[in-house]
């Protein structure tokens, strides 16, 4: 019994290194402001949710696509949760494609919350084609996409630094310490007071970075929340539950074998 | 073995196995669930219909949660006619003022009673709708006259946004 | 199946019964004599029948909302994680649950090694577990293809490049497999009807396995041969089925913190990235379980024979059976055997490390001396063993180890109470 567990304790334990190993092989440590999503209650800041939407819409969706998202997600449970009419009025400020009409012509539309984010670029070649000949990716799942997760996103985006001497820069190419490579093609993003935030909150980089991860993580795993919620109680559940069995295979086997 | 063990290990597997079908079921639940219409459908179920160049005596078909809504701006002729009916000679008694509330337009699911077919318009022996499938007759106000159908042609919840707009669902 | 008839009581039952023996057979499961002396390490058969059956649950319902299209697969996963209803939780169970399926397949086979359940008379359930674990590899990767993301693309390109090193042949089998030049929507469409065959083929070779399992019945730890029924057995029901159960739970706890907690842990970032046939990610690993095989084929030099040598991993464990001479099946009366078990656990241990690091430097050469000594273990080691090896003496029964010498008697006790549960 007592080798049964401590077995498993061992297993997820090397499951962990395994998945560990590659992390490992980041150079610079990566920055951790301390997230609130974390662990096993874990929830998001709405605040830091809408603030992160805010930066998203104002810097970061000049360049990046949100393509599985749609504008309903913003006031979903869980999310930013914005109100229904403040969502309507989100969506209502873009521009979507729909057609063909009657008249088989293709035409513009105002955004309904049911449609999904519109992207900067009409596709990736184009995209690729602005930003001189790097492709910045789509931000939906960027943050599951990226070994060290919110870490890393948070780090890259405060990662902006001179470059060592001796290393010289392409035009349009920059230093960033968290980068692999070292060479970015995004341009420092954030800077002080970029965005006005309407709570108050004073936009330095680091807020506004924290929030933008915030939102990413939020984009990347909608359901966090629920996912915590009933995770905690599956768990409480199967302990109670092996508890229970644990008695009652006692008192089965206790007809045959003292011990078991 | 005496009375209060017996009682305490009764106590063990009953739990046991109460608790076991609470978890079976939660477990079960969304297994069920996920065949529900997911988010993204839910979603669309509202649509805004713009008819500002529908004439009076014609009809258009738009397309609501995968089904066809007639919308259809009724002549005088037709609006007289659907409202002189004695609906207690109907198999299915509505008023037209019921299910048009604003008499110029009837907005109706134009999926037949019967089995779901799609009826013809300006078809039948009453003037409105004809399901070619099993030959149910519909008057202009989509109430069922003649045939197999059960009910009248369901009035989905719709409104007017404003004179041009209406929006359904 | 049984030694005795079994007749139902009921004149219904009987009627049935007659013409559809099921009676018979449930009958047979719920009296079919175990070994009392069974340990957790025995409950792997139970869990796994679990995992099998949530995994074709899972997957069935996710084929109802999944998209098997080059251009499709990645977003309709996505809507799967976001819109379907519990669906992030279907996907989560269906991934981690293939990792778990794999660490209890391993447990299962590590613990036929330890207690020599391959032996005659019992070859032929361990070669259709082999089977099975062939197939459970190939409807892993298979399944791994399916969200179309950089290591679905990359590692359905690398590993289906490994038929290119057959000689002659080798290029139009892998043309055959792709159904193109290049992995791409043909090989998506083909891997998502076979991901979605191969399961049904494994719970039929399951049920022969079960059905081999029990004409000579369980092998226990102490390796003997049990009279049964008899003081020695319990009834499968309910002394196994509680035990089972109670380890399951168990399992479900260790499965339900990946699931709910650390979903993403045992996967890859990359794989989150859309497929790109133009960008090939830094580093291609394939999922943990199939690491150490990954391991051997890179430490040797050559692609033919390094294909080889992989193959050759999983193809000495099928004559497993010959290979190991030794009458006495558990390592608990076989101190040298047991020894060198560890040593191969440790190995393949460290052939699985190895497979997740950068192929160079003293990373190479160490898969390399692991490589070698897993098949020294297998070709040199068991069958030297099997001849010159002092083994203990063996109980004859299982509630009366005592053989009678005092001195062995306490041996035996000894080692027996080390490997009480």
């Amino acid at each position: 019994m007592k080798s049964f567990l401590k077995f498993f304790l061992i297993i997820s334990f090397f499951c962990l290194k395994v998945s560990f190993i590659s992390a490992a092989e980041q150079t610079e440590k990566l920055l951790n402001p301390g997230w609130g999503f974390k662990g096993f209650f874990g929830k998001f800041d709405r605040g830091s949710l809408q603030r992160g939407y805010q930066v998203y819409t104002e810097v970061c969706a000049a360049c990046h696509s949100m393509k599985y998202l749609s504008y309903r997600n913003l006031s979903e449970t869980g999310g930013p949760e914005f109100t229904k009419d403040q969502v309507k009025a989100i969506a209502s400020q873009f521009e979507v494609n729909d057609g063909p009409n009657d008249d088989g012509e293709m035409f513009t539309r105002p955004a309904r919350p049911a449609d999904n984010f519109v992207s900067p670029y009409p596709n990736e070649k184009a995209a690729i084609a602005a930003n001189g000949g790097a492709y910045p990716p789509d931000m939906s799942v960027l943050v599951k996409a990226r070994k060290g997760g919110a870490d890393y996103i948070y780090s890259l985006l405060l990662g902006y630094e001179d470059p060592p001497s001796g290393l010289s820069l392409d035009d349009g190419v920059y230093y960033n310490k968290y980068m692999a490579g070292n060479k970015i093609k995004m341009s420092n993003p954030l800077s002080d007071g970029l965005v006005e935030y309407g709570d108050g909150t004073s936009a330095t980089p680091e807020q506004m970075a924290k929030d933008v991860t915030t939102f990413l993580v939020w984009a990347a795993e909608p359901h966090l929340e629920a996912r915590h919620k009933i995770g905690f109680r599956a768990i409480i559940y199967l302990i109670i539950l092996s508890i229970l069995v644990y008695f009652s295979m006692k008192k089965i086997w206790s007809r045959v074998e003292s011990k078991i | 073995m005496s009375d209060k063990k017996v009682k305490r290990r009764d106590f063990i597997f009953t739990t046991s196995y109460a608790l076991g079908a609470v978890g079976v079921g939660a477990a079960v639940w969304p297994l069920i669930d996920q065949m529900n219409p997911d988010a993204s459908v839910k979603a669309l179920a509202s649509t805004e219909v713009d008819v500002s160049s529908v004439e009076p005596g014609q009809s258009i078909t738009v397309l609501w949660r995968g089904k066809p809504v007639f919308i259809k701006r009724r002549t005088q002729e037709e609006i007289d006619k659907a409202r002189a009916v004695d609906i207690k000679n109907l198999k299915h008694p509505e008023k037209d003022e019921d299910r048009a509330k604003n008499p110029e337009w009837l907005v109706m699911l134009g999926v037949c009673t019967h089995l779901g077919c799609v009826p013809l318009g300006d078809k039948g022996e009453y003037g409105g709708w004809f399901c070619p499938c099993h030959g149910s007759h519909y008057d202009t106000s989509g109430r069922i006259r003649k045939g197999p159908a059960p009910t009248n042609m369901e009035i989905p919840k719709y409104e007017f946004v404003n004179t041009d707009i209406i929006k359904i669902g | 199946m049984s030694d005795h008839e079994y007749i139902p009581k009921s004149k219904l039952g009987k009627w049935f019964n007659d013409r559809l023996p099921i009676l018979t057979l449930a009958n047979h499961l719920t009296e079919y004599p175990t070994p009392k002396n069974l340990n957790y390490w025995w409950t792997f058969g139970g869990i796994l029948t679990f995992c099998l059956i949530t995994q074709i649950v899972t997957g069935l319902i996710l084929a109802m909302h999944y998209v098997a299209h080059a251009d499709l697969a990645f977003g309709s996963v996505e809507h799967i994680m976001r819109n379907v209803n519990y669906g992030w939780l279907i996907r989560y169970v269906h991934a981690n649950g293939a990792s778990m399926f794999f660490l209890a397949v391993y447990i299962h086979i590590f613990r036929s090694l330890y207690y020599g359940s391959y032996k005659s008379p019992r070859e032929i359930i361990w070669i259709l577990g082999m089977i099975i674990y062939i197939l459970m590899m190939a409807t892993a990767f298979m399944g791994y293809v399916l969200p179309w993301g950089q290591m679905s693309f990359w590692g359905a390109t690398v590993i289906t490049n490994l038929f290119s090193a057959i000689p002659l042949v080798g290029e139009s089998i892998v043309t055959w497999l792709w159904g193109g030049y290049s992995v791409d929507n043909p090989t998506l469409t083909r891997f998502f009807s076979l991901h979605y065959l191969f399961p049904f083929l494994i719970l039929g070779l399951v049920v022969l396995h079960i059905w081999a399992l029990h004409v000579p019945g369980n092998n226990n730890p102490i390796g003997i041969d049990v009279k049964k029924p008899s003081n020695d057995t319990v009834s499968f029901h309910p002394y196994i089925v509680i035990k089972d159960l109670f380890a399951l739970l168990i399992f479900l706890i260790v499965f339900a913190f990946f699931v709910f907690y650390s979903p993403n842990i045992l996967g890859h970032a990359d794989n989150y990235i859309e497929a790109n046939p133009l960008v090939t990610p830094a580093h291609i690993v394939p999922e943990w379980y199939l690491l150490p095989f990954y391991a051997i084929l890179r430490s040797v030099p050559d692609k033919l024979l390094g294909v080889i040598a992989m193959f050759a991993a999983l193809f000495i464990l099928v004559i497993l059976p010959w290979l190991d001479t030794s009458k006495i099946r558990s390592a608990i009366f076989r101190p040298l055997y047991k020894q060198f078990y560890w040593f191969l656990v440790a190995d393949v241990l460290i052939l699985g490390y190895m497979g997740a690091m950068p192929a160079e430097g003293v990373y190479l050469l160490v898969a390399r001396v692991a490589t070698a000594y897993y098949f020294l273990h297998f070709l040199v080691i068991l069958p030297i063993l099997g001849a010159k090896e002092k083994t203990l003496e063996v109980p004859l029964s299982i509630t009366e180890p005592v053989l009678g010498g005092s001195a062995t008697t306490s041996m035996t006790r000894n080692n027996l109470d080390k490997n009480k549960i």
